[in-house]
């Protein structure tokens, strides 16, 4: 009843070509986002903007990234962290070495440097596919950061390898606070996946996505395999080397080489395939189920002992808490193999009908 | 709406927060445990909090608290996970009628991901053996305390212990150590002063990475036996240490010639190495055993009561359990001093707490008082200083247990402070800090 096309004309060609067709779902987004931008600064307080919602975008971002190379070009990655990484060191070499370069363009060239190491690392997928495309992408991995051990120039010669992110502001505005460090965090968020999103509906998204479904087919319609393919790579790698820039500058300020491990790169391959693969949304939903999940049962587990009266250790409560995500995972695996996005769909399909389904 | 209207607005609302928290309760001191009881690092994590727990504890029930206000401690699980640890941090930072007192991180990446936060919100940082070594010049860290010693500091030990066994400094000229070093900030941390040393005594030093998590080292031992060397310093973590205990075995490298640092040298380290940890060499600057006053006292106060850590007793008095106490005893030994000048009885601010660890003066008559003669050296931090300590005892695995083999070999500080002021100055300059005057 509420979501209901019925009654909305698209008269003109911008009208039927918005990102947003329906007016509920630009309702709905506008609301989000004055939430995001407005309430929450206001209302959030520092435990929430720097320890909960400043990562949550940082990993929704990277995700996002990893989305458009592995759910929309179909391109399989494990390098996710090592583009992150490149994204990060970049930054701080571009601050430290170029005087009085703005942030955002420090953010901007890092995400460049990690595209052209993407772009580098993606040559192999034009030869191979699938599992054997993702054991190339682990070698950027290994490489990435052996080479930002092993050279000191990068880390400017700190004997443990260690960057500490330096003092910046936007506009003469110190980013300092959690909340400008949250509100700066969630501009450059949002300005990418609208462009994403955008970008799904181009003719780049949908070549991207005629390659991933199927190549050879793809190549023979006139799309050239090895632009779009180094492109998915390029833009991917653009997007994880923001993310990574931002999860050294606004979230924790000192990062280490090895925050950036395979470890990483994994978690963030879940959070597309538990939010859906090939979905804006989807990243989203996937990174806060990740980076969310873990601390919620944090939270839920002691009162739970407490109010049956079961004295749990803390050791079991960790360990419990591992034991339940992962419980989880496969719990909505198995319920829906297409992500969480995909049950939002279905969600807004019934809605669409609902009260009256026939 | 302008970016600068939320900022006020947000750090308004964040300081009403923090103050309406500061009526809540009072006589109570909150020191937030966040650290590690499950994944491969979990010995070292529940023995060290074990310890520290246990000592407040025994602090709560034998004499009141401190003063008579109470210690109070909540654990968070941080899994040795840096983007947890600033979670936990976030999330109890500001509980208690105090707000957190002093932040044990257990984890060079968390110290370091905390570096910037900490001092932000005026909580100090205890890295006790661990963490950023350049943090000991307290002018451009003053939120920071790498107490007892640095991984600087206890490398030129062990090269001063190497220079004894080997009969003079002057013989060490001409001999070959190799640095087996975990490939990541911690293990790297050491490689420029073993540089500087190689430089000042003439011997030649080889680096060599193991990859995390270290099970595998083949290839890095048959280097080792290629080389040849006089010893071989171990510089693991977790299942690294183990393997390569074993790995020497192997290749028929005397494990009395390999020296680890402190954390390859725990009970944790050498017990899965079976019969190849026989003679094999750690550092230490807390000594494991349960003979010590303050260890019986736990057990008659806590243990006696049930209200121990430790599910597994056996681990009382063992390296990770006593390095506990030792930051327990450093800990609120802090807190008493901090109270002495701002009022006793009452509980104190991380800012004072931060002033407690700069004037901490733990001498042997204080140590005899605790109850913890022999557990640690006496520990004096200055300003200037926030090390403190420097000396370390070097311990031999017979088989059974650890047998100090040495007396408190003091660090060089020639070498490592010069090495540490340059390197704080460097940080000084990209963060823009002035130091402070120590004067």
């Amino acid at each position: 009843m509420l979501y209901r096309e019925a009654g909305q004309f698209r008269a003109t060609y911008a009208e039927d070509q918005q990102i947003f067709p329906l007016r509920q779902d630009r309702i709905g987004i506008a609301a989000v986002l004055v939430l995001a931008f407005v309430v929450i600064p206001l209302a959030g307080n520092q435990y929430w903007l720097s320890a909960i919602l400043t990562p949550f975008l940082i990993f929704a971002l990277a995700a996002l990234g990893l989305n458009i190379l592995t759910g929309y070009a179909g391109q399989l990655s494990l390098g996710t962290a090592a583009f992150m990484a490149v994204g990060a060191f970049a930054t701080y070499n571009f601050v430290l070495r170029v005087p009085g370069i703005p942030i955002l363009a420090a953010f901007a060239l890092a995400g460049i440097c990690a595209a052209l190491v993407g772009i580098a690392f993606g040559l192999p997928s034009l030869r191979i596919k699938g599992f054997y495309l993702a054991v190339a992408t682990l070698a950027a991995q290994f490489f990435v950061l052996w080479a930002i051990q092993r050279i000191g120039w990068i880390t400017n010669y700190s004997a443990s390898g260690v960057i500490t992110a330096q003092n910046y502001s936007i506009l003469g505005i110190p980013i300092e606070t959690p909340v400008s460090k949250y509100v700066l965090t969630l501009s450059i968020v949002t300005v990418l996946a609208l462009l994403a999103k955008n970008l799904a509906r181009s003719e780049t998204g949908r070549a991207f996505m005629a390659v991933r479904d199927m190549d050879v087919a793809a190549s023979v319609i006139g799309i050239p395999l090895m632009r779009t393919k180094l492109l998915a790579f390029a833009i991917s790698s653009f997007y994880c080397g923001v993310a990574g820039a931002l999860y050294a500058y606004t979230y924790l300020g000192t990062v280490e080489p090895e925050a950036f491990n395979l470890d990483l790169s994994f978690r963030i391959l879940f959070m597309i395939i538990i939010g859906g693969v090939g979905s804006v949304l989807g990243s989203f939903l996937g990174a806060a189920f990740i980076v969310l999940l873990p601390i919620v049962l944090n939270y839920v587990v002691p009162p739970i002992s407490e109010a049956t009266g079961i004295e749990i250790s803390h050791a079991i409560i960790s360990n419990l808490e591992l034991m339940v995500f992962g419980g989880l995972i496969i719990f909505f695996l198995i319920v829906e193999p297409h992500g969480l996005a995909r049950l939002w769909q279905i969600g807004k399909e019934k809605l669409r009908l609902w009260p009256f389904p026939h | 709406m302008k970016p600068s209207k939320y900022l006020a607005a947000g750090v308004a609302l964040a300081a009403a927060v923090l103050a309406g928290g500061a009526l809540a309760q009072a006589k109570e001191q909150f020191i937030p445990a966040n650290g590690y009881w499950v994944g491969p690092y979990a010995p070292g994590g529940s023995g060290f909090f074990g310890g520290m727990l246990d000592y407040f504890q025994l602090l709560n029930e034998r004499d009141g608290g401190i003063n008579g206000v109470k210690l109070t401690w909540e654990k968070c699980e941080t899994e040795y996970n840096n983007a947890r640890g600033v979670e936990c941090y976030e999330r109890l930072k500001a509980k208690g009628s105090t707000g957190a007192t002093v932040i044990h991180p257990l984890s060079t990446g968390i110290t370091y991901s905390l570096l910037e936060k900490a001092p932000a919100d005026k909580i100090p940082l205890i890295s006790m053996g661990y963490g950023r070594t350049d943090a000991a010049d307290g002018r451009v860290f003053p939120y920071v305390f790498p107490l007892i010693t640095t991984y600087w500091s206890q490398n030129t030990a062990k090269i001063k212990f190497i220079g004894m066994r080997e009969g003079g400094m002057d013989k060490l000229k001409g001999k070959k150590i190799v640095n087996l070093y975990h490939d990541s900030a911690y293990g790297k941390e050491t490689i420029p002063v073993l540089d500087a040393q190689a430089k000042k005594y003439g011997f030649t030093v080889t680096h060599i990475p193991v990859p995390h998590p270290g099970n595998e080292q083949q290839s890095q031992w048959l280097q080792i036996r290629q080389i040849r060397p006089d010893w071989v310093i171990l510089r693991g973590w977790g299942v690294m240490n183990p393997t390569a205990i074993k790995a020497a075995q192997r290749v028929g490298f005397p494990r009395n010639k390999m020296l680890g640092v402190w954390w390859s040298g725990a009970e944790e380290d050498v017990i899965p190495a079976g019969d190849a940890a026989k003679g094999y060499i750690a550092a230490g600057f807390n000594l494991p055993g349960t003979s010590f006053p303050v260890v019986q006292a736990i057990m008659k106060n806590v243990y006696g009561k049930g209200k121990g850590e430790m599910e597994d007793r056996s681990r009382i008095g063992s390296i990770y359990y006593t390095r506990g106490l030792v930051a327990g005893i450093v800990t609120a030994e802090a807190i008493r001093t901090a109270q002495e000048k701002y009022g006793k009885g009452k509980p104190i601010t991380g800012e004072q707490m931060r002033w407690g660890i700069e004037n901490l003066n733990i001498d042997e008559k204080r140590l005899k008082e605790l109850g913890a003669v022999g557990l640690m050296q006496p520990l004096k931090v200055t300003c200037m200083d926030h090390e403190g300590g420097g000396a370390v005892k070097f311990l031999q695995w017979d088989g059974a247990k650890w047998n100090v083999i040495t007396d408190w070999i003091a660090s060089d500080q020639s070498i490592v402070r010069p090495m540490i002021e340059e390197s704080a100055a460097k940080y000084a300059k990209e963060k823009g800090i002035t130091p402070r005057d120590c004067k």
